[in-house]
């Protein structure tokens, strides 16, 4: 049983302005690392390294501004953030703007916005407040409600089409399911009901392109030119990067452009050439101390809707560390998911960042809420 | 919706249902970290070399340098085959901003032809856009002064310069030295099978012909590497080690230029060849057929136009008369035929005979008539030699019969190739029993052998074939092949190359040899000698034999008249000889074809060769009287 002791004399600076410390040392530190392998990823441009930072400040701000939000206010706006959310995935598919591919924008004349990011905190808000309205463990008919909720904004995204995205929403809801106390038996049958429904995915849903990039996933080196040059010359560049890296600057595969979209998606190669295994055990030593704080905040959160979207929120950030390092290491096929805070880009920092910034509404409000 | 549920919520239990899933939660993302990091480790530590040489692989490229040909050199130290640079107008189209504007006032610069452009254009897209496409090739220097002056205006064009070998002396040595050309697939099959073609691979051109087909592999070199680093496009970011190329070696040849331009222009329009060798070593002074042609136009690649104009040329000035041309030897092989007859003993020194100008055989109605008319009289060994007797010839070719004369020319090199360094060669025909039967499927007839005598029926031979037998004689026996290569330059100075020495003529009696000699002295130097006229006035002693070798068989009693014959059918006049008498320092051959007899037609041209290799190198040993050196 975890108490949380009254110190309200001894509220720190930070805790005033509902900054969570160490949450905040971690980010910065991944942030840092981030920009030293842009740095060196996109060929030692300051320019790009400024637009970064910019990009980073503005999130930064996001982040502190939903830290101030009332956990109570994220419980109360849920469903109307997960309808509005819901139509404008609608309206991405009716009147969305086409872009590498995909339709993925909605053109709102001053800018460009892409409905899913919302959907990523929208999602898990929603499921969590469904399901805490109830006795935990959930039951089956509220588990099924859970999945509908999931499902419906998962389906609209995949099909624009965004893999990557409809992956991360799809796990941001059923980790609340989890940890809501679903029981076993529904999720191994969910597990197989997966299996069957795979084929279905792969004869109906899937498009060209996905269904090449998988078969690419199975066997990169059937294409070296083609679709599989990227999956072989990121395995090259982190193979070739050894135990203790070549050295930052010097990855040949990266600095010579051997490596296909070196400060975005494929960022960890570059990494892993420069600083080999050992700044790898280091990136991911920061990945788990986040993990590791966020998880301690959703077990020390107030009520059941903080606890499961904090704890939602968390292991949402790991699904993209492991989807992004496993695509860029050849275990799973590439989908478009970033290394979260070390690529460059800029939507899914905001989302991100917004997403620590309600993890630390809830970690540091917990007292005014529990004076309610 | 279900209705709202008002049931009492278990706060402890939730949250010891929720820590429980946090650490099920928490757990899964320890193992799927241990599964990121064990593929790590496998990619990082196991398989670590591998992916190392693929990352090399990558960037790392091999570049072939190709070494300098070697430099070819006459005995002199004249220059006769050089490496010039020649420059083309280069773009880099990535560099150039608009092309099409960029080649038209290119065009107002220099002379850039529709053609030019539309292979220019052809070549750039097979080419990735950074690398270099040429534009216009062979620049002449006011081209490339005329560019150079206006360069910045045309970023991305520049001149290129590329070394390509050049033949100083054009047609004066295009047989004898050859050209390289571009290498095209026959060579390149040719390499890979040698097991050559690494050697090759930045090498642009070959040895066709001549000394520099013959001597490629000493000319080439050793091909060097540059091993640079690229980027994914290949674009040469730097440089990370040089091997540099070995040049091929510097020749140095016994040819003596000086002398060949000055035999080209003795032999004008006369077609015909001449080969001059050292008497001792059988080193090639000179070796010229004519016409011949400028072997520069082969390196740049011969216009289909030129080249059937060679091809079609009635001349056929491809064709290296001096080892290619099969001639009957005529007369030039009396002095051997009196040699083998002495030294069998078919013939003594004093057999004597009465040539009444028709050689007969009992009971055969053909007559073999002399070229005089009416005979030389009484002829002994000696005279038939000097006034080329055919009738003493007839006797001896029949008294020695054709295995005899077969085995005893065989020795002399005749029906064999000498052994020159020259691909470009002809062994030619010397006849025998077993060549008729595989030849005509007939028997040798006795009547085949009687015109043997004088060097006509079936054998043929090159003018290298004769001057070389004419060393044999000279040397008693020892025999050479004949060389063009010198040696090659080591420090500056010419380390040689061996002499290719052939096992020697076993000699039966070294006077049956002088005897020859004085013979061919008294050609020149006898009242009654051939070549006498020729050769009247010169201050060193030569000695030699004419030849006239007749092409067309003029009917029994019917009478040659060069003026009726055409003018192919006319006689080849020939000349073969040596000098000084006493102490031999050149040999020469000489034919001209349809020139009509060798002593008014060919020993004269001999003279002056002969002259002008004594002026360059005047005897050091003061003249003994002509009529002394004779007597003894």
């Amino acid at each position: 049983m975890l108490r949380t002791k009254l110190e309200p004399n001894k509220q720190s600076l930070l805790h005033r302005l509902h900054i969570d410390g160490p949450l905040l040392l971690g980010l910065l530190a991944l942030m840092s690392v981030g920009l030293v392998t842009i740095y060196s990823a996109g060929g030692q441009d300051i320019a790009l390294i400024q637009r970064q930072i910019i990009r980073l400040g503005v999130a930064m701000m996001v982040m502190f501004f939903l830290a101030q939000v009332p956990v109570l206010a994220y419980q109360r706006i849920a469903i109307y953030f997960y309808i509005a959310g819901l139509l404008m995935l609608v309206a991405v598919l009716l009147f969305g703007v086409m872009g590498k591919g995909a339709q993925r924008w909605l053109d709102l004349g001053v800018v460009r916005f892409q409905p899913s990011e919302i959907m990523k905190l929208a999602v898990p808000m929603m499921v969590a407040w469904y399901i805490s309205q109830f006795n935990l463990p959930p039951r089956l008919w509220n588990i099924c409600v859970g999945f509908v909720v999931v499902v419906i904004p998962t389906l609209l995204i995949a099909k624009q089409p965004d893999l990557g995205t409809s992956l991360l929403i799809a796990s941001s809801g059923i980790f609340v399911l989890f940890l809501a106390g679903m029981s076993w038996n529904i999720i191994f049958m969910v597990g197989a009901l997966g299996a069957a429904f795979a084929p279905v995915m792969w004869f109906f849903l899937m498009k060209e392109y996905q269904k090449q990039r998988v078969l690419t996933f199975l066997n990169p080196e059937s294409e070296p030119l083609g679709a599989g040059y990227h999956i072989i010359q990121s395995k090259i560049a982190i193979g070739s990067g050894g135990v203790d890296g070549k050295g930052w600057l010097q990855g040949t595969q990266s600095q010579l452009e051997f490596l296909p979209e070196r400060h975005t998606d494929f960022i960890f190669a570059v990494f892993s050439e420069e600083f080999g295994l050992i700044g790898i055990i280091g990136l991911l030593a920061i990945y788990c101390y986040i993990i590791v704080v966020g998880v301690m905040i959703s077990m020390r959160a107030q009520d059941a809707f903080a606890k499961l979207l904090a704890g939602s929120i968390t292991l949402t950030f790991f699904v993209y560390v492991f989807v992004n390092i496993g695509m860029v290491s050849g275990i799973l096929p590439v989908v478009g998911v970033p290394l979260p805070l070390v690529s460059y880009g800029g939507t899914s920092m905001v989302t991100l960042l917004a997403g620590f910034g309600i993890l630390m509404a809830i970690s540091t409000q917990k007292r005014l809420l529990s004076r309610q | 919706m279900a209705p709202r549920r008002i049931a009492i919520k278990d706060h402890s239990a939730e949250a010891n249902l929720f820590m429980r899933r946090s650490f099920m939660a928490m757990l899964l993302v320890v193992v799927m970290m241990i599964v990121l990091i064990s593929n790590l480790y496998f990619l990082q530590v196991k398989r670590f070399d591998d992916y190392q040489t693929r990352s090399n692989g990558n960037r790392i490229k091999v570049l072939p340098v190709a070494p300098n040909r070697g430099l070819i050199y006459d005995r002199n130290g004249e220059l006769l085959a050089e490496n010039r640079p020649v420059f083309s107008l280069d773009v880099v189209p990535e560099e150039v901003d608009d092309l099409d504007q960029t080649l038209s006032s290119l065009g107002d610069l220099l002379d850039i032809s529709q053609d030019d452009i539309d292979d220019f254009k052809k070549d750039m897209k097979r080419q990735r856009r950074f690398k270099p496409v040429s534009l216009l090739n062979r620049l002449t220097s006011r081209e490339v002064a005329l560019f150079s002056a206006n360069q910045h205006k045309y970023p991305g064009v520049s001149i290129e310069a590329r070394l390509a070998r050049h033949y100083p002396y054009g047609s004066a040595l295009t047989h004898a030295l050859g050209y390289v050309a571009k290498i095209n697939k026959e060579d390149s099959n040719k390499l890979s099978q040698e097991g050559k073609e690494d050697n090759y691979k930045a090498t642009h051109d070959i040895g066709k012909l001549g000394i520099e087909r013959y001597h490629e592999e000493l000319l080439h070199g050793e091909v060097g590497y540059q091993e640079v680093e690229v980027n994914s496009k290949g674009r040469i970011i730097r440089t990370l080690n040089f091997q540099p190329p070995k040049p091929g070696k510097d020749l140095v040849l016994n040819l003596d230029v000086k002398l060949q331009l000055h035999i080209q222009r003795l032999m004008d329009k006369n077609r015909g060849s001449v080969v001059v060798l050292d008497a001792k070593t059988s080193g090639v002074l000179a070796l010229y057929s004519n016409p011949s042609y400028d072997p520069n136009y082969f390196v740049h690649g011969i216009s289909s136009k030129r080249y059937s104009f060679l091809l079609e040329s009635k001349d056929r000035p491809l064709i290296n008369r001096a080892t290619q041309g099969q001639y009957p030897p005529a007369s030039t092989v009396k002095p051997h035929l009196a040699l083998a007859g002495l030294e069998e003993g078919t013939i003594t020194p004093e057999t004597r005979m009465f040539d009444n100008g028709r050689y007969k055989l009992e009971n055969v109605s053909h007559v073999w008539r002399d070229w005089v008319p009416w005979g030389h009289g009484w002829v002994d060994a000696k005279k038939s030699i000097e006034v080329s007797c055919d009738y003493f010839f007839y006797d001896l070719a029949y008294n020695l019969g054709i295995d005899k004369i077969n085995e005893h020319m065989s020795n002399f090199g005749f029906g064999d190739y000498t052994g020159i360094d020259l691909y470009e060669e002809s062994d030619a025909n010397l006849p025998s029993r077993g060549w008729k039967k595989a030849r005509f499927n007939e028997p040798w007839y006795i009547g085949d052998t009687i015109p043997v005598g004088i060097g006509q029926s079936y054998w043929t031979a090159t003018p290298l074939q004769l001057a070389k037998s004419i060393n044999t004689l000279i040397n008693q026996g020892i025999r050479h092949s004949p060389q063009i290569l010198m040696g090659h330059l080591v420090d500056g100075n010419t380390r040689l190359a061996p002499i290719n020495e052939l096992p020697p003529i076993p000699v039966q009696n070294p006077e049956n040899w002088d005897l020859i000699l004085d013979s061919m002295l008294g050609v020149i130097h006898e009242p009654h000698g051939t070549a006498r006229t020729a050769f009247a006035g010169t201050e060193y002693i030569a000695a030699g034999k004419t030849g006239t070798a007749q092409l067309v068989s003029i009917a029994q009693d019917a009478k040659y008249d060069a003026e009726k014959l055409s003018e192919k059918h006319r006689d080849n006049a020939m000349y073969v000889g040596f000098a000084p008498f006493d102490e031999p320092q050149i040999s020469l051959s000489i034919v001209l074809e349809n020139a009509g007899g060798g002593g008014s037609q060919a020993a004269p041209i001999a003279r002056k060769i002969m002259d002008y290799y004594f002026s360059e190198h005047p005897l050091e040993i003061a003249q003994t009287d002509v009529d002394e050196a004779v007597e003894q």
